[in-house]
């Protein structure tokens, strides 16, 4: 590079550092409002700032995570997937199912554990596939599809036990969901190594910024020669793995898997509002880890406050819903126009 | 039309008229003082070069843009107001090239769309049915009124917006390219109903590229260029060349100099040998498109040589760039890249072929608007970028892009700002970029000045140009503005998805080649006619 050359280059990158600088403050655009929670949960409750509360939160908050993941992914090709729910629930009742006797609901056969849960992956990757297909290759809408898939799968859900729960899940399901090395629970540590490790995909991985490239402008990623279709199938199965582990995490937790698993709670909307307070963009192609991660421990915030304070069980859900607008009102304030839409 | 002769209009009072009609947009000066008048019974050809002022015109007669000044009267009452769409409607219908039908509704629905005979608020679907039904029949138009106009051919949607026009009593009828995407038949039955229409006392304008429909069905015509009219005159008493000269005006002259360039660079192109295989071949390709079809076009590109694509963007040219790009399927014909046939529609497989795309709508497949600059120029080499296991560094992204985006002088604040952000000449430099940051053999560019200012457009032409000299990459330059031609070795003329004619030899005559994209065969330019054109 000559002298011209490299005196023509220096303002420049100066001038790229500002732009990093900027996205960092968009990705970190919930921290003021996370420091804000905290600092109300000191107030309400005594019990807040203490260290078994912020495991608590972190093991229920871990489920969430993992699913927030997979719909993050979904949400970043410009896709949506509100079969997430029903993957949830059913992949990990399935599991439960092969290994329980009959007489506990099961399906008789008694299967190994590892196998169960084998196929408990295997049955979010087909549920995700069969997803992709339709919506990519049979160019239905994914709304559409993703919402009667969802009616499907709770349905099976129900049907295969007759709407009864499963108990008594050998430690080896629960493991996931329930266990703790020294303080921190294990579903907390693999929810965040699953974080760090989609992060780093998304940004260093070229079939991560294919993602970005497909979810940003289909047409100018096809005609760069990405593969689109195959990263947008992909992207569906993955999301429904993420899904069938978060359901996983939760049915260990509570050493259960409950007939209603997913459908219950109406969980996808919680992850839907997680991933959009985090600046994931509905729109396709825009959005990070950092911000899907902080969405959902402001949710997991919002949720321990309301537990520990004394609002009355039955206006738990009017309040959260309030915090969650105006926690998508607060990202769009300090993350300018491209937050939360 | 007993009404006493208007002083504008020679014989009877004008159904239309416009006068001293001035618009700008920005800097650009469309229309300085148009005047036009329409009268009754006659067919007027507005004919001009791309960026004339056409559209523009259209837009201000049918009330879609108002005018910074002057007027625009309807047999001599002046216009409604601009938002009295219904009011312009009665008064003046265009069809325009491409259909405004609704496609999820029925023949009858269209033709009295917003009109709907009935009482209260409901639609008498007996009443209507009938009524467009016997229109249909009185005009012999063969439509099936019940149809939903998704399952009608082009020709038909074009014929249910007639309708619509002759069912809401229209006396003017503005034609904006009607016959860009019909096939031949169908345009001699516009052309019936066209003289139908002007029988029946209705004023027609009839805007068109090919100068000889213009003499067919056009009692008068009118040249417009730079935005003002600069001939009107019955279509009798002038000639096509004496039409195509007032189009292309008297700067004309100026065109060997625009082709100067080319002489410098003439030594890049005597590597261009008689070489055992083409790096492009294209043998009796037949493609359907909306875009504009082609028909049995062959062609080869030899590496290292330069071809000019020109013509209307809708007669094939951008058919035939998109096809070769693996941007688009085609029904019959082959493509070679090396003498490798190429996958129809896989512009994955055609990338890894050795082909560059450069498309023609940038903010549609040029680039990503929320990625970086480095990241989209490139985009195509990720594959190398990456080790065996997908990861890539983004240091090395810059490396890559820095010496290209450097030397295409993209203006930005660095390499990670988002494109989107980036001006409409830089984000084109970055799509470019992104074509060349692969070193293709074959570049496929599609307008790639389109939109770009003059500087911009200079420089990229002469890095087009000095890309294929430097690497023996081939270019194939698919675009409708003629001075992009002036670095190409060769140029082929398409017209209505044929091969029209062959410009061998810079530099190429201006006007020649205006002739031969507007379909004039004959001509005194030195040039072979691959076609079959028997008129004139």
């Amino acid at each position: 590079m000559s002298d011209a050359e490299g005196r023509l280059w220096a303002p420049r990158s100066g001038a790229g550092d500002t732009v990093a600088a900027i996205s960092l403050l968009r990705e970190a655009a919930l921290v003021p409002v996370i420091v804000l929670l905290v600092v109300v949960g000191m107030f309400v409750n005594s019990a807040f700032l203490t260290v078994p509360n912020f495991t608590g939160i972190g093991q229920q908050v871990s489920a969430l995570g993992v699913i927030v993941v997979g719909e993050s992914l979904i949400l970043l090709i410009g896709g949506m997937d509100l079969s997430l729910e029903g993957t949830y629930g059913l992949a990990p009742m399935v599991a439960a199912w092969l290994i329980v006797p009959r007489a506990e609901y099961g399906a008789g056969t008694l299967l190994s554990p590892y196998l169960a849960l084998l196929i408990m992956l295997l049955v979010g990757a087909f549920i995700g596939l069969v997803n992709g297909v339709l919506i990519v290759k049979g160019r239905l809408n994914g709304f559409i599809v993703t919402l009667g898939m969802t009616i499907v799968l709770a349905g099976v859900q129900l049907g295969i036990v007759s709407g009864n729960s499963v108990f008594n899940l050998p430690s080896v399901f629960t493991y996931l969901g329930a266990a703790s090395v020294g303080t921190v629970p294990v579903s907390l540590i693999v929810t965040a190594a699953i974080f760090v490790i989609t992060g780093l995909f998304l940004r260093y991985h070229r079939t991560g910024r294919a993602i970005y490239a497909v979810g940003g402008n289909l047409a100018a990623a096809r005609a760069a020669g990405i593969k689109v279709d195959r990263i947008r199938i992909g992207v569906y199965v993955a999301g429904s793995v993420l899904a069938a582990v978060g359901g996983l995490m939760e049915a260990g937790r509570v050493s259960a898997v409950t007939g209603q698993q997913g459908y219950q709670e109406g969980i996808i909307f919680t992850v839907f509002a997680a991933a959009v307070i985090g600046g994931v963009s509905l729109r396709g192609g825009r959005g990070n880890m950092v911000g899907a991660a902080s969405g959902v421990i402001l949710l997991g915030l919002v949720q321990n406050i309301m537990d520990l304070s004394q609002v009355s069980n039955y206006w738990i859900e009017a309040v959260t819903g309030g915090v969650i607008l105006v926690a998508l009102l607060l990202a769009r304030v300090i993350g300018g126009e491209a937050a939360a839409e | 039309m007993t009404v006493p002769a208007a002083p504008a209009a020679p014989a009877t009072r004008s159904v239309v008229e416009a006068a001293g009609i001035r618009k700008r947009f920005g800097s650009t000066q469309a229309l300085r003082g148009v005047d036009l008048a329409l009268a009754p019974g006659r067919c007027l050809g507005l004919v001009g070069r791309n960026g004339a002022g056409k559209s523009t015109l259209v837009s201000v007669l049918s009330g879609i843009y108002a005018p910074d000044s002057g007027t625009v009267s309807f047999s001599g009452q002046p216009a409604p107001a601009l938002a009295d769409v219904g009011g312009w409607r009665r008064r003046i219908a265009t069809v325009h090239q491409h259909s405004m039908v609704v496609p999820g509704l029925t023949v009858a629905e269209n033709v009295f769309l917003g009109r709907q005979p009935g009482q209260g608020g409901l639609v008498d679907w007996r009443r209507m049915q009938a009524q467009a039904g016997a229109l249909m029949r009185e005009w012999g138009f063969p439509i099936d009124v019940r149809l939903p106009c998704a399952r009608l051919t082009v020709e038909q949607r074009q014929i249910v917006e007639i309708a619509r026009a002759i069912a809401a009593g229209t006396r003017c009828l503005l034609l904006d390219e009607p016959t860009a995407t019909l096939e031949r038949d169908a345009t001699a039955r516009l052309f019936t109903r066209v003289r139908q229409l002007t029988a029946s006392g209705a004023a027609v304008l009839y805007i068109s590229h090919h100068l000889e429909e213009v003499f067919e069905i056009c009692q008068d015509v009118a040249v417009i260029r730079d935005g003002e009219i600069v001939l009107t005159t019955p279509t009798a008493a002038v000639s096509k060349e004496q039409l195509v000269a007032a189009m292309v005006g008297p700067d004309a002259v100026a065109s060997p100099a625009a082709a100067t360039t080319t002489d410098s660079r003439g030594s890049g192109t005597s590597a261009r040998t008689t070489a055992t295989t083409a790096r492009l071949t294209v043998d009796r390709l037949s493609a359907a498109s909306l875009r504009g079809s082609l028909r049995d076009v062959s062609l080869e590109v030899a590496p290292g040589e330069r071809v000019g694509i020109t013509g209307l963007l809708s007669g094939g040219v951008a058919t035939l760039a998109r096809v070769v790009a693996g941007a688009q399927p085609y029904e019959a014909g082959r493509v070679l890249v090396d003498g490798r046939p190429l996958t129809a529609a896989r512009p994955d497989l055609a990338l890894l072929a050795g082909v560059g795309y450069i498309p023609e709508d940038r903010q549609a497949e040029g680039f990503v608007p929320l990625l970086g600059v480095a990241e989209n120029a490139t985009m195509t080499i990720v594959d190398r970028l990456a080790g065996r296991t997908g990861w890539l560094r983004p240091q090395a992204r810059a490396r890559a892009a820095g010496p290209l985006t450097r030397r295409l002088s993209v203006v930005s604040a660095g390499l990670a700002q988002p494109v989107g952000e980036l001006s409409g000449g830089n984000q084109q430099k970055v799509t470019v970029a992104r074509a060349l940051v692969r070193q293709p053999r074959l570049i496929v560019a599609l307008t790639p000045t389109r939109g770009v200012d003059v500087a911009a457009k200079t420089l990229l032409l002469d890095e087009l140009a000095e890309v294929t000299s430097e690497s023996g990459a081939s270019l194939l330059l698919a675009t409708d503005e003629l001075s992009d031609l002036v670095i190409c070795d060769r140029v082929i003329v398409l017209v209505r998805g044929q091969r029209f004619a062959e410009f061998t030899g810079p530099p190429f005559d201006r006007e020649a080649l205006i002739a031969a994209t507007e379909g004039l065969a004959s001509w005194s330019g030195v040039w072979t006619i691959s076609d079959r054109r028997e008129d004139s």
